[in-house]
């Protein structure tokens, strides 16, 4: 985190500092980028020809899997910015995509009649998006970290809602017509136009990136991510992501420090908002219809469990968590309910009458048990490893001792990482609450020895 | 940066822009809101009749919340799916009595009489277990973990009950009478008399138990500081699990009463009831029993106006603007919270 503050040595140093290679991460982007760009451009070759039968054996992800997980990588990134960096709760981050992908579908569709390029409707789109983030934040973002949890996730309820009943507004009060449809109510919006690029080649007269061609939308998403994946490093090394760093730690600390933290969070909001209406103009172009039932809590949810699953603050952690996730719940659970759904299902038939229970068994499909997945990782990461797989070294440290979080505030990050590493091999075993260094065992120390 | 300020330092008054042209939007929508209620001045009164039963059972959830919150500051996300597993419990209990709707009166109060108690006992061990499970080992943890943790606990239910009656509403026999009692000021059914007469000793007898008994002094001083409870020497950890328990039966019982009362149950009714459970704990000031109860039956009476004069697709939109409304220039409730009132 060093690379970038030496402003001295002109612009070519600068941008060497911005490719600097921070703990392998630029190796790690480059296999990602190699990697995606392979599989995407030989997905169809490999899955009829040579690789036929590894495909058929092994749950490999088709491209437009792909291309979810990286766009719920842009959206973990979005809301890790609110809730990792900033340290507030969003539970409703699914609204602000609701404007993003609504926004898509006013400027872009026959709804309306309007048909603008996608690449200046992305823009209104993150303008839209970051607008409602800073409208929403201005009177709430004072309320406690529950509270404004509770309203946030009353935010995301809200916009399907009203995304599912504006489609006969009453307009004659004011000229209009009696029932103008807004938003295309229940139905959605369909179609919408996809991103176009007017280049031909083997793909015909001009470049489409949708889920008619979605290799091409797997390399415009690859890029998009990894240009929010850059903004969000260089945020997080600024004096603002600083500052949202302070705030998460002590409001009151970084407060007295001189950070306007209101203007702070606000900040935090509207960006993570505005990365969030960015992919909801995409998700709307990409996959050329929307409908409010896309919208719900368990989108927010699964955000905030990818986000918790990489750790939070953690970049390349938040990234993982999506599409650990995605790819569980999109690839993996499909493959192996192939294996398990018919035989359960056998079971079900076999089992003499009992009420429900039999129907149940009957129907039985992996797919739905997503949730439970869902549920399980929330608890078991906040109670085991509330770092998350790739923590951030002072967060890890802060979590689990003030011996080292004394360290963490003033080390680099490579000295955290090395302290943090001693102190679990001396102690261990860190996660397991009887080694917590201040003595507590978790279960609250004191109230048990209050029984006599 | 000095828009953002901007902004912030008058947030109050973009709020109340924002709400102004919210109920413009409604009216532009659906007119009759106010002239609908005059012209139809007698059906009025029932609207609100029915609310009131709504809202008896609204109030059982929201207490669940308000004690909990009360003793732990947690929002216990839980909450409303454990209601929902209540009304599921009922529907599997109509199933294994083979319940018809040509049931006779007697045995159907004779099995309601097992389901019921039955319901909420295996509600209150389920509540009291997760607080062991997923709650307790983060009692010193930030309080975002534990609400995270139990939204995690929320959604597992949630598909818990979604594999036991499928991913649709199933519905229940109809087993309450649908014969009018009184149709003179307003129209009360048999089945107004069951929810009032589950309802009302159940909230009766919770602010019975945490104001006079032992335990419920026990709750309100952990409530009031945990630590010096501990040093009174209240066992505080099974004080809270207490809590917990009286929090699962309470929405155990509204579970089963919802499922008979509205005829279906649902894997979804816990998201919904719950939130308009919480806000109605919100609203009367969370933490405060009286104030929970009061803003169950206000909400139920709410949303019942709504969807009888606006259109029950508003119903979220209502409550939600309520509670952020009531968070952002009330958030200790509408009725001031008094600290002896508190669990």
């Amino acid at each position: 985190m060093t690379a970038i503050s030496s402003t001295a040595g002109g612009p070519t140093a600068r941008f060497r500092g911005m490719l600097a290679d921070r703990d392998g991460q630029l190796r790690i982007v480059l296999v990602l980028i190699v990697a995606t760009i392979v599989y995407g451009a030989f997905y169809n070759d490999l899955r009829q020809g040579a690789l036929r039968p590894l495909f058929e054996a092994l749950p490999m992800p088709s491209v437009n899997v792909l291309i979810v997980m990286f766009y719920y990588a842009i959206l973990a990134l979005g809301l890790n910015i609110v809730v990792g960096f900033a340290g507030l709760l969003d539970l409703g981050y699914v609204a602000f995509y609701v404007f993003g992908a609504y926004t898509t579908a006013f400027l872009a569709s026959p709804l309306h009649g309007i048909s603008i390029p996608w690449w200046f409707v992305v823009i209104a789109a993150v303008g839209v998006a970051a607008l409602a983030g800073v409208l929403l934040g201005a009177p709430t973002l004072r309320l406690r970290g529950d509270y404004l949890a509770i309203v946030t996730l009353g935010f995301g309820e809200i916009m399907p809602v009203l995304a599912r009943n504006l489609d006969n507004i009453d307009l004659s009060a004011f000229g209009g017509p009696k029932d103008f449809n807004l938003t295309g109510g229940n139905i959605g919006v369909n179609p919408i136009d996809a991103p176009v690029l007017p280049i031909p080649g083997p793909w015909g007269d001009e470049l489409v990136f949708s889920n008619r061609n979605p290799v091409a939308a797997l390399y415009l998403i690859l890029a998009l991510m990894l240009l929010v994946f850059a903004i969000c490093v260089r945020l997080r090394d600024s004096r603002l992501g600083r500052a949202w760093m302070a705030i998460r730690e002590d409001e009151t600390a970084a407060a007295s420090m001189g950070i306007d933290t209101v203007s702070t969070k606000l900040l935090a909001f509207g960006l993570g908002a505005s990365f969030s209406g960015f992919t909801g103009a995409f998700f709307g172009a990409y996959s050329t219809a929307i409908f409010p039932e896309s919208f719900n809590f368990a989108v927010s949810i699964s955000i905030l469990i990818m986000i918790i699953l990489g750790g939070m603050g953690s970049l390349r952690g938040v990234v993982l968590g999506a599409f650990v996730i995605r790819y569980v719940n999109d690839a993996l659970l499909p493959y192996l309910g192939g294996f398990v759904d018919e035989p359960v299902r056998a079971v079900g038939a076999a089992l003499p009458e009992i009420p429900i229970l039999k129907d149940r068994i009957e129907a039985f499909t992996l797919t739905s048990y997503n949730y439970l997945l869902y549920g399980v990782i929330l608890a078991v990461m906040m109670i085991k490893r509330p770092e998350g797989l790739l923590p951030v070294a002072a967060r890890k440290a802060e979590l689990h001792g003030e011996g080292v979080a004394t360290e963490a505030t003033f080390g680099t990050s490579g000295e955290v990482a090395q302290a943090a590493t001693d102190f679990e091999a001396a102690e261990g075993h860190l996660a397991t609450p009887e080694s917590r260094p201040d003595g507590t065992d978790g279960t609250d120390g004191t109230d048990r020895g209050d029984r006599a | 940066m000095n828009v953002a300020a901007w902004l912030a330092r008058n947030s109050r008054l973009l709020i109340v822009l924002i709400a102004i042209a919210a109920v413009l939007a409604l009216f532009g929508t659906s007119v009759p809101i106010w002239g609908g209620c005059t012209a139809a001045l007698d059906r009025c009164a029932d609207v609100v009749a029915i609310g009131v039963f709504q809202g008896m059972i609204v109030a059982l959830v929201a207490l669940g919340y308000t004690l909990v919150y009360g003793i732990l500051q947690l929002i216990n996300f839980a909450n409303g799916s454990v209601f929902m597993l209540g009304s599921v419990a009922a529907l599997l209990g109509v199933e294994i009595f083979g319940l018809t709707s040509d049931s006779p009166a007697a045995s159907v109060i004779l099995a309601f009489a097992v389901i019921l108690p039955v319901t909420m006992a295996i509600t209150a061990g389920l509540n009291a277990g997760i607080e062991r499970v997923a709650y307790r080992p983060l009692r010193r943890a930030p309080t975002l973990a534990t609400l995270i943790s139990a939204i995690g606990m929320d959604f597992i239910l949630q598909n818990v009950g979604q594999i036991i009656i499928g991913p649709s509403p199933v519905s229940l026999p109809s087993l309450l009478p649908n014969d009018v009692i009184l149709a003179e000021p307003v129209v009360i059914k048999v089945s107004h008399l069951f929810v009032t007469g589950i309802t009302l000793p159940l909230l009766l007898g919770l602010m019975w138990f945490v104001r006079t008994t032992r335990q419920g002094k026990a709750m309100r001083a952990t409530a009031q500081d945990r630590e010096a409870a501990g040093l009174m020497g209240i066992d505080v950890n099974r004080t809270i699990s207490l809590t917990f328990l009286l929090a699962g039966a309470l929405a155990g019982g509204a579970g089963v009463i919802v499922a008979l009362y509205n005829g279906s149950a649902w894997w979804q009714y816990g998201f919904s009831y719950g939130l308009l459970a919480f806000t109605a704990a919100v609203f009367g000031g969370i933490g405060n029993l009286l104030g929970a109860a009061v803003g169950g039956i206000f909400l139920g009476i709410l949303i019942s106006l709504n969807a009888f004069y606006v259109d029950p697709r508003w119903q979220e939109v209502v409550v939600f603007g309520i509670l952020v409304l009531v968070l952002i220039f009330r958030p200790t409730g509408l009725f001031a919270e008094k600290q002896s009132e508190r669990a």
